[in-house]
């Protein structure tokens, strides 16, 4: 970007883009390696637990972390496998992003993924066999957005209205939206004549409609989906709404300080409301993409653990779009990872989990350091700028 | 106060040294703050002054230098142990809670406690009682904190001080926030405090208060000391060029007023919800070329009155006209797109979104206009280039528009907002504090900017609580008492004691408020 010829300032937007991305994910990174090293030491002082190893065994820690990078990326379903579990963490990791971008702490992932699910899943019920196989997925994808966002325009129209902290209403709605996924497979989504209440399977009604296995991606083995192309598309799209148009500029307005946005003419009210339909949008793209390319079925007690997965990997990627992108690969990969490291060296898939929550654990708390620091008026000088959405700049010192 | 002991000061900061990554905030700094003495500490925002204070109440650690507390050189490690040697602090934000009583907030952090269970406030009460009779002020001490005045939360600030044995009182800008009236009360109450031989730091930036209160004035420019002074052997204009290095204009000429045809014109205006009429029923105008200041303590209704100007708030009756145009209920993108500009009185609330770059809170307002931006495309080469002239013509100081605005200082931040509501033909200038804690030099660009305003024609509604800026720039002057105009006159030949009484007690001039 920095050709002669361009005003000053714009040559000097490439040097604050590169500070500003080293200062962004520094965080990240420390507790990304903090979290390796205490899961490192982990299982090393486990060991002895584990069967057929031997106490405090120095090699388990690096076999059990070979094993994980091998599982994520050492072969092609590997990699498949990493896609197919980074596809929906990154989807809803842009909604959660996206609400944090506008100040919106967005905890309805799961019911926002759960609708997109029953979206996708009614338009392969009512329309699987009369429409061609494409226009089935690209109208399925869509209602999942659709109904997603309306998952997520509930919340934002009670904020709007009524003030009701969304933090409050998805944690609620996420219960309606749990069982309205029950009624759903009990009620109009159940499949006809069959013992217990359950959907038809995408992959059956694929097989009829010839090209919905377009969707199992055989190049990458037999888990990747098509789905990981939204994931794809999503990431520059998102990037591009919030730093190349009014809108985008509108909702980190109102996320940095919704009362400087009211005064200058924005409205916020409104501003809500889409961001948060939005963001439902993304989670229910998750939901319909998880669906048509890996579950095929809502059975009894579907559920997921995307709600709360996504906000790690927003925290994580600091709410930018190509941070989280980095981030829902990393988490997929350590999921996929898991299951080839509990095979070989025989350590639990659950060390997933911990690595997950101690990386929370210290983005939290840097965060907490970083709150800290801006009240604090001994502590020197980040300060949150963000050009380009690559977060903070190093500053000057104010006094 | 004469003999050895007397001549060790309270307080003694030899070489104090504070460097952040950049910038020395604190170049070997000396300051001695004698027992009984109030010692002003002046200088500009930015100058160095809360960082001095900071390392002495042990919110920092100087790099260099020592600290001595009658004559003992100390470690201060923090608030905690700056109030137990005797250091206390009233900041310019005051820390109390509202829904707590006097006394309640007096004793918070050193409870005492009754039966080792119950909060124990009749100490508190007694002592209070005991402060206000030797000092010479009246508060109630079961009074909760959010039914009082400013002047009387300020002394409760100051009671907390006492309460805890304060032999060094740190005052950062007192004054910001009070009326003349509340401004004398509380020098005599500092001169009284300094009688009763306590030691007094007060930190401020207006000159005649200073020279009003202190016994000696320390001079501080971008963290050096510059020169000290009494105030018997020194003027406002020495102190101001101390301060800012240069010669400055501390009244900037208004010259004349070429006001033309009614600009701004507000009918019956009624603004407020059924349990609180914030204004009742106000009518004035202003006319094109002209500044009306409006005085006013505090919560008189002017701030319902200029969000409803600015269209934040519906009027629930009366008329806006702007110039020929009906503009009674508008939002606030209509009002500024109908040509008024608006400096809001809480610039880090209000006025600016402090983590964003200079140059995004420059085009806050304009942001989807051409040259900003095509259809909904941000055009980021015509932002950028904007703003760079804007920070010449404005004369923001920072290094380069990319810089996050919460890095500049209060001046250059509100000259960002100067520079975004200004640089543009305007109908409506509605200002609300627009130098508020800004220092001499900024207020001198600002006034300047101001001014230069009112003579391309455009109508300009001065809003301060600071009734000096309100004197030194109106062509009239409006007082505000619960939400209405209860005086108006010229802003040249009006009397400062008595708008003064006006803001106070809305006077007897009750026939005026129909004049209008």
């Amino acid at each position: 970007m920095s050709t002669p010829g361009r005003p000053a300032s714009s040559r000097h937007l490439l040097g604050v883009w590169i500070r500003s991305l080293l200062w962004t994910f520094a965080e990240s990174v420390v507790a990304i390696l903090l979290a390796v090293v205490l899961g490192g030491i982990g299982i090393f002082l486990f060991s002895g637990l584990l069967p057929n190893h031997s106490a405090f065994d120095l090699g388990l820690p690096i076999a059990a972390y070979g094993a994980l990078w091998s599982g994520a990326l050492g072969y092609p379903n590997g990699v498949g496998s990493t896609l197919s579990y980074a596809t929906p963490l990154i989807l809803a990791g842009l909604g959660v992003g996206l609400g944090f971008k506008a100040g919106l702490f967005n905890i309805g992932g799961r019911g926002q993924f759960l609708m997109g699910a029953i979206g996708a899943m009614a338009v392969v019920t009512l329309f699987g066999q009369s429409l061609p196989g494409l226009a089935t997925i690209v109208l399925a994808l869509a209602v999942a957005a659709i109904f997603g966002g309306f998952a997520g325009f509930i919340p934002g129209v009670l904020k709007a209205t009524s003030g009701a902290h969304e933090v409050v209403t998805t944690i609620m709605l996420n219960y309606v939206f749990v069982f309205a996924t029950y009624w759903a497979i009990s009620g109009p989504l159940r499949l006809p004549h069959s013992p217990q209440p359950i959907t038809v399977d995408v992959g059956t009604r694929a097989s009829a409609l010839g090209t919905i296995n377009i969707l199992g991606w055989n190049l990458l083995g037999r888990d990747a989906h098509w789905g990981v192309l939204l994931a794809v598309l999503g990431i520059p799209l998102l990037w591009f709404l919030l730093y190349r148009t009014t809108l985008g500029f509108e909702i980190r307005a109102a996320g940095a300080n919704s009362d400087a946005a009211r005064y200058a003419g924005m409205k916020t009210r409104q501003l809500v409301v889409l961001t948060m339909s939005m963001a439902g949008a993304l989670c229910g793209l998750a939901g319909g993409t998880t669906l048509l390319g890996v579950v095929h079925q809502i059975a009894p007690g579907y559920d997921t653990t995307i709600g709360f997965d996504a906000i790690t990997v927003a925290l994580l990627g600091r709410s930018n779009p190509i941070g989280i992108a980095l981030a829902g690969l990393l988490l997929g990969g350590m999921r996929a990872g898991a299951q080839s490291m509990q095979i070989s060296p025989g350590v639990p898939g659950e060390l997933v989990d911990a690595l997950q929550a101690v990386i929370l654990l210290f983005l939290v708390i840097n965060l907490l350091r970083r709150w800290r620091a801006m009240r604090h008026v001994d502590a020197p000088t980040v300060a949150p700028a963000e050009p380009y959405g690559l977060g903070a700049v190093p500053a000057e010192v104010s006094e | 106060m004469t003999g050895e002991a007397a001549s060790i000061p309270a307080l003694e900061m030899r070489g104090i040294t504070k460097r952040y990554p950049g910038v020395v905030a604190n170049d070997h700094i000396d300051l001695d703050v004698r027992r009984g003495e109030i010692h002003a500490l002046l200088g500009e925002n930015g100058a160095g002054k809360t960082t001095l204070m900071n390392i002495l109440y042990g919110l920092a650690r100087p790099n260099e230098g020592q600290i001595l507390l009658d004559g003992q050189t100390v470690e201060i490690a923090g608030p905690s142990d700056a109030i137990g040697r005797g250091i206390s602090m009233v900041h310019q934000h005051f820390m109390l809670v509202p829904v707590l009583s006097v006394a309640e907030n007096v004793v918070l952090g050193a409870e005492t406690m009754a039966n080792g269970v119950f909060l124990d406030t009749r100490e508190a009460n007694k002592r209070i009682a005991e402060f206000a009779a030797r000092f010479g002020f009246a508060l109630d001490p079961e009074a909760k904190v959010g039914t009082l005045s400013v002047g009387q939360q300020q002394r409760v600030e100051i009671l907390k001080a006492l309460y805890r044995d304060a032999r060094i009182l740190v005052l950062d800008e007192p004054t910001a926030v009070l009326t003349p009236q509340e401004t004398e009360e509380i020098f005599a109450l500092l001169r009284k405090l300094a009688d009763d031989g306590r030691s007094i730091i007060f930190i401020s930036h207006k000159l005649y208060e200073v020279l009003a209160v202190a016994d000696r004035i320390t001079v501080i420019r971008r963290g050096r000391v510059i020169g000290e002074r009494k105030p018997g052997e020194t003027s406002e204009a020495e102190l101001a060029e101390l301060m800012v290095g240069r010669a400055v204009e501390l009244t900037v000429d208004r010259g004349e007023s070429h006001a033309g045809a009614p600009m701004l014109q507000v009918e019956g205006l009624r603004v407020g919800d059924d349990r609180h009429e914030a204004v009742p029923n106000a009518t004035f105008e202003i006319r094109a070329g002209e500044i009306l200041g409006i005085a006013g303590v505090a919560g008189n209704g002017q701030d319902e009155l200029i969000e409803a100007l600015i269209g934040l708030r519906k009027p629930s009756a009366g008329k806006v006209r702007l110039g020929d145009l009906d503009v009674t209920g508008f939002s606030p993108r209509a009002m500024n797109e109908a040509g008024v500009g608006y400096v809001p009185g809480d610039r880090h609330r209000f006025g600016l979104i402090l983590a964003f770059p200079v140059f995004d809170n420059l085009i806050l307002t304009s942001y989807y206009r051409a040259p900003f931006a095509r259809g909904s495309l941000r055009q980021d080469s015509a932002v950028l280039e904007s703003a760079d002239a804007q920070i010449e013509k404005f004369d923001i100081r920072v290094p380069s528009s990319t810089v996050a605005t919460s890095t500049l200082s209060g001046g250059n931040q509100q000259k960002v907002i100067v520079a975004r509501e200004f640089d543009r033909p305007l109908k409506l200038l509605v200002l609300d504090q627009p130098t508020r804690g800004l220092d001499v030099g900024s207020i001198e660009f600002i006034h300047r900017q101001i001014i230069a305003k009112r003579d391309a024609g455009t109508a300009v509604l001065l809003v301060s609580a600071e009734l000096d800026e309100v004197m030194e720039i109106s062509d009239r002057i409006a007082v505000m008492y619960r939400g209405r105009i209860v005086a108006e006159m010229d802003g040249r030949t009006a009397d400062k004691s008595q708008v003064g009484l006006l803001m106070a007690t809305g006077g007897d001039a009750r026939p005026e408020e129909a004049r209008a």
